[in-house]
């Protein structure tokens, strides 16, 4: 918290008595959004504290009485914030440059490294539960069943969440030549965030969960997250809204795309009624099968729109950058994009084929599937094809190589994806290791991936460093890591496979060949084969905060390379 | 948008940009791939066929069933009725035969254990293992030693209705915690313990002298209903032979002296009801032929 009172980059006091911050004498005035906002942090910290007295649990008290040491911080930090600022505002230019707003972008960066070994640990760990049980321990809070959770919403969440709302107030200033919208509010988007995957966290850890996959959160820490949703949706539109360009960058398009159908997920899933607002339990309004069908309406998309789109938006940014090329093609990325959104959200009901869901949704979510093919293909097009004329830099380049790599990965999954999406191959594939396998192809080679690109090609930008510490180092986490994801995803292959053979062997009288206690001994090599794939990856990203450590800690230069040359490439016409 | 022939080319590929830059970077005016296109479309294409031939869309109170009348449910039935084809000849002579015609019919007994082997390893082999060695607590089954008797009848009474179970039927028969009730004092349990022990003449541990003597007396006076004055067990009661060095809960001087002070009462389900009788049948008879059934 304290990084907020020195996070505002450039903080040059301006004139003129009708800013904001300023009354009619030119004195320091408290703003609307400050006095507002503390005020309902005050109010917030009062109602938790009731909450917690009466609270009909431990863990829930517990978390009413965080969320009041919170609200009470956030008053605190907001009011020492403005008894510490210049009377006017931050300005929103500076000699006619743009005054970008880099601090939330800092600390998101450095939350999702952190969050990123968080998560990578945890899927170490109940990676090595599934081969040698033992490791439970026999204690509710190391059990598998909520440290899975932790693991898939940590990673997700905690690390991918980080890494899109920091690119994304990065890339948007920077598209946009516009800084941040808002005062108060890109802070609040970054730290509120965060503070929702503590409340997460902590209550997967304490047995809090709504059980739902990827939505485990109970009802007030899913309120809590619609609104610093619904703020970084402010902040992201009106910061598109002050740009400097004529055309709003792709890269905006779909992070603007991710922003709006998370949140109407988010709200369409978790629609429930507590059941009295000093318990953390709460009843989903859907049932059944309608229940199924928009659990899967939600899991699928958040892979389509918080893992594919958001992720593609970095993608948009960072490898033309890195590559210093221009994108491939821009028709392309216009098609592409709006061919993805409209068709991903379709594909859900390919996770319940062969369920109790009506075969019509059934073929829809199948077919949708692979409609959805070439539309995901195109943004791996763009991102590989915007290294033509620029492919010699791999040799040189291992955050280039790392983002390269990452489309490779994110090419095969989204071909995996629609392959066992149809029917014949999902009535082998599903409840097998297969699907793990495939989700880590690209959750590790795509999604992490490029994540690792752009956090190494932030770093240096935001803290005004010439380069990395080590483009070594970087090259050690691309291979160990690399090493890593193919031992996972190489072990789960061939574990789904023959957990799905085994499971419909049957003999030529007519019976079961295998019990299924069987297929699960059959998986205990693989799953210690997997357990090492992930030790090499966390490895990987465990050089990575190293390198990054020491890259903040080295002396800043004068003039930061952000990569903003003249491009050399690039002729007039005739 | 800017005029396309004012835009800057790109030196490299030799393609226009857009013309616009966002932070360095532009874009290139390059059309759609022609093979991306292409398979874009035939996509489309199949999914659109799909949908004429299999159900597909939603209408008001229905939906479009397809050309092909193809329905999930009926194709689960006639997978069901495919397999209970191939096990026709056989299911209906093993509904009908009894527990000796199954053992005294080689091609029936084959099918039964078929049967059996595949119904034990996802109902029975979680506590008495995959090859029914069974494990501390849970009796092996390839052995010739039955706490509640190994003829025919007698397995099968017992996967029916259970040891200890709910099922009124099941078996009972307590081991009484002689130790932890006050039934005896604790010089005694450790003393019948080792008399237990040298039973089936196991070592004794070193540093302990057995009162072997005194351990007989009491054995004599508290075990021998059950157990039986040589100690040789009793089926009815589910007592087990003490003197055939077998031992459920392990034979360590301390586990026997745990089994004497808190009593031991495992718990089997009964599986009438959750298995058909055929299926019980045939886990009987698999049972019974792994190698101790009497």
């Amino acid at each position: 918290m304290s990084q907020l009172n020195s996070s505002d980059g450039q903080e040059v006091s301006g004139s003129g008595a009708t800013e904001p911050g300023v009354d009619q004498s030119g004195r320091k005035k408290m703003t609307f959004g400050e006095g507002g906002l503390a005020i309902v942090f005050a109010i917030l910290a009062l109602s938790c504290i009731t909450i917690a007295a009466k609270a009909q649990d431990t863990a829930y008290a517990f978390h009413a009485y965080l969320s009041a040491f919170a609200s009470i911080a956030a008053v605190f930090v907001i009011l020492n914030r403005y008894v510490d600022r210049p009377a006017a505002l931050p300005p929103l230019e500076i000699d006619g440059k743009p005054n970008y707003n880099f601090g939330p972008v800092k600390f998101a960066t450095i939350a999702a490294v952190f969050w990123g070994i968080a998560g990578f640990t945890i899927g170490v760990i109940i990676a090595f539960q599934l081969a040698f049980p033992a490791l439970n321990f026999d204690l509710p809070w190391t059990a598998f069943g909520r440290l899975r959770p932790l693991h898939t919403s940590a990673v997700i969440f905690a690390f991918g969440g980080n890494v899109l709302i920091g690119t994304s107030f990065y890339v948007v200033q920077r598209t946009s030549r516009a800084r941040l919208a808002g005062y108060l509010a890109p802070w609040f988007v970054v730290l509120g965030y965060n503070f929702f995957i503590v409340i997460a966290g902590t209550g997967y850890l304490l047995g809090i969960t709504q059980s739902k996959e990827y939505a485990e959160p109970e009802w007030y820490a899913d309120l809590w997250l619609t609104v610093v949703w619904v703020a970084y949706l402010l902040v992201f539109l009106a910061t598109i809204w002050r740009r400097r360009e004529p055309h709003i960058y792709v890269a905006n398009w779909f992070y603007l795309a991710f922003i709006v159908t998370i949140a109407m997920l988010h709200l369409g899933n978790n629609a429930s009624i507590p059941v009295s607002v000093f318990s953390p339990k709460s009843y989903i309004v859907w049932s059944g099968v309608q229940d199924a069908m928009v659990q899967w309406w939600y899991g699928h998309n958040a892979v389509g729109f918080f893992l594919t789109a958001g992720f593609l938006a970095i993608m948009y940014y960072f490898i033309p950058k890195r590559a210093d090329r221009p994108v491939y093609s821009y028709r392309l990325s216009i098609v592409h994009f709006w061919a993805l959104i409209f068709i991903y959200i379709w594909a859900g009901p390919h996770h319940l084929h062969y369920t109790a869901l009506p075969d019509w949704a059934q073929t829809l979510g199948m077919t949708f599937s692979i409609i959805l093919w070439m539309p995901s293909w195109g943004g791996m097009i763009n991102g590989l094809m915007t290294l033509s004329g620029a492919w010699d830099k791999l040799r040189t380049d291992p955050v280039l190589r790392m983002m390269v790599v990452s489309v490779a990965f994110y090419g095969m999954s989204t071909f995996e994806g629609p392959m066992m999406s149809v029917k014949a191959v999902n009535s082998l594939s599903h409840y097998t290791d297969w699907t793990i396998g495939h989700v880590h192809s690209g959750a590790l080679g795509w999604v992490a991936y490029i994540s690792f690109g752009a956090v190494y090609c932030l770093v240096p930008w935001l803290w005004n460093k010439k380069q990395l510490y080590s483009l070594k180092l970087v090259n050690w986490h691309f291979w160990i890591s690399t090493i890593g994801i193919v031992f996972y995803i190489s072990a789960m292959w061939v574990a789904g496979i023959l957990q799905g053979l085994m499971w419909r062997a049957y003999t030529s009288l007519g019976f079961l060949e295998y019990s299924f206690i069987e297929t699960v001994e059959a998986m205990h090599p693989f799953y210690i084969i997997r357990a090492v794939g992930g030790v090499l990856f966390l490895i990987g990203a465990l050089l990575m905060a190293f390198n990054i450590y020491m890259t903040i800690r080295e002396p800043e230069t004068a003039e930061a390379d952000t990569g903003v040359r003249a491009n050399p490439s690039l002729v007039p016409a005739e | 948008m800017a005029d396309i022939h004012k835009n800057e080319v790109d030196a490299v590929s030799g393609v226009s940009t857009t013309g616009h830059e966002w932070d360095g970077i532009r874009e290139l005016n390059n059309p759609l791939p022609r093979w991306w296109l292409w398979t874009f479309y035939a996509c489309i294409v199949w999914a659109v066929l799909y949908w004429i031939a299999y159900p597909a869309w939603p209408l008001v109170s229905s939906y479009t069933y397809g050309v092909l009348g193809w329905k999930s449910r009926d194709a689960v039935q006639v997978q069901l009725a495919d397999l209970r084809a191939q096990r026709a000849v056989f299911a209906d002579k093993l509904a009908a035969a009894s527990l000796t015609e199954i053992e005294s019919n080689p091609e029936l007994l084959s099918f039964a254990r078929a049967q059996g082997r595949a119904a034990f390893g996802d109902n029975c082999a979680p506590c008495h293992g995959s090859g029914a060695a069974g494990s501390p607590g849970y009796p092996n089954l390839n052995d010739d030693d039955w706490l509640w008797g190994g003829s025919l009848e007698q397995i099968q009474q017992t996967i029916l209705h259970g040891i200890r179970s709910t099922d009124p039927d099941a078996h009972v028969g307590d081991m009484m915690a002689f130790g932890r009730d006050g039934i005896l004092p604790r010089p005694e349990v450790v003393a019948v313990a080792d008399y237990v022990r040298s039973l089936s003449n196991l070592p004794v541990p070193q540093g302990v002298t057995p009162d072997l003597a005194k351990g007989k007396e009491v054995f004599d006076a508290n075990c021998a209903a059950c157990h039986g004055p040589d100690g040789k067990g009793n089926p009815e009661l589910g007592a087990p032979n003490l003197t055939d060095g077998i031992w459920l809960y392990g034979s360590g001087r301390d586990n026997v002296i745990a089994s004497i002070t808190n009593g031991r009462a495992g718990i089997m389900p009964a599986w009438a009801g959750r298995l058909d009788p055929t299926t019980v049948k045939a886990l009987t008879v698999y049972v019974h032929s792994l190698g101790g059934g009497r």
